[in-house]
């Protein structure tokens, strides 16, 4: 087979999407907001695609660790300041 | 429903204001360990954001003390058609463009496109992908399969803490707040929305951009973490 139909065949099997729009479809497709058509076309890339599929997971993983940074404790004095404003505001 | 009742008092000493009623109620009754429970729990989460949105800590840090006042005073008029937590969010954001406004270097977005947030194209990484030919926006080199401990891991070291930290600080305002709400804060789209007052579609975009330039840091943290040879 030559490499422009091997090109052809794989591109088409992989939904008709290159990896380069796939990635960027992404957030879309996390957040639910793609037509059905638009999903399909999507998943079916996906099972073709073993780097899509890495890149669909890694971003996953990145969501998962934004969402472990932790906050900063509140300081104490600030804490007490705040707590004797609000008790200011309870007697008024 | 037995399973259930004997989780809940288990959780319900910790948990003492999980209900946001009861919590609603509590604060209002001037109950002083409900008000320390709610600066225990956002204290943190509203100084980042407030972060997110002005350009120093310090003007930061006074835009928390704002909106501390500014629940204080409405909460007697808190009617819970959001949770709290994004009603004190909300009010934080409308201090906060105050306050940036007046320091005229609150950056906002002026328009629905996502497109005005002085990105540029940072987040893309066209070099990854085969440029001509038949495979062309086909990958050049497979991303690679990362652990299921890469969150627990990366964050136990604190350099590497730092690093995705900076990144988000890093990131234009606009996506650093919609990071911050939506991934870090855990609400969902359309509340961010409404606090942010940005289109579903920019929300999304906003988004896309900022966790596409965090997965690249991680990325280059892993792979200088990586042993080789
Ligand atoms: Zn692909």
């Amino acid at each position: 087979m030559s490499q422009d139909l091997k090109g052809q065949l794989m591109h088409l099997m992989a939904g008709n999407i290159t990896c380069q729009d796939l990635i960027e479809l992404i957030t879309e497709y996390l957040e639910g907001s793609m037509s059905f058509s638009e999903r399909v076309r999507f998943q079916i890339h996906l099972g073709f695609c073993q780097g899509c599929r890495n890149y669909l997971s890694q971003m996953k993983t990145t969501i998962r660790t934004i969402g472990k940074l932790p906050a900063e404790p509140i300081p104490d004095e600030v804490r007490d300041e705040l707590l004797k404003r609000f008790r200011t505001w309870k007697k008024g | 429903m037995k399973e259930e009742d004997t989780a809940q008092s288990a959780l319900s000493s910790k948990h003492k204001w999980a209900d946001e009623q009861t919590l609603v109620s509590a604060l209002r009754e001037g109950d002083e360990g409900a008000f320390g429970f709610l600066l225990d729990t956002y204290h943190g989460p509203l100084l980042r954001l407030a972060m997110a949105h002005v350009p120093s800590r310090a003007v930061a840090e006074e835009v928390v003390q704002e909106t501390w006042q500014g629940v204080l005073e409405s909460l007697p008029r808190f009617e819970g058609r959001s949770s709290l937590k994004t009603w004190m969010f909300r009010i934080l954001t409308n201090r906060a463009k105050t306050r940036g406004q007046r320091e005229r270097r609150y950056e906002s977005l002026d328009s629905g496109d996502g497109q005005s947030d002085g990105d540029g194209e940072g987040w893309r990484e066209p070099d990854r992908f085969i440029q001509a030919g038949s495979l062309a926006g086909h990958w050049s080199s497979l991303p690679s399969m990362w652990d299921e401990e890469t969150p627990e891991r990366l964050l136990l070291s604190k350099e590497s803490r730092a690093l995705i930290q900076q990144a988000i600080s890093a990131l234009p305002p606009v996506q650093r707040q919609v990071i911050t709400l939506r991934d870090i804060d855990e609400l969902d789209a359309k509340e961010v929305c409404n606090i942010l007052e940005v289109t579903e579609t920019n929300q999304r975009v906003l988004l896309h951009r900022a966790r596409s330039r965090v997965r690249k840091i991680i990325e280059q943290q892993l792979e200088e973490k990586r042993p080789t040879g």
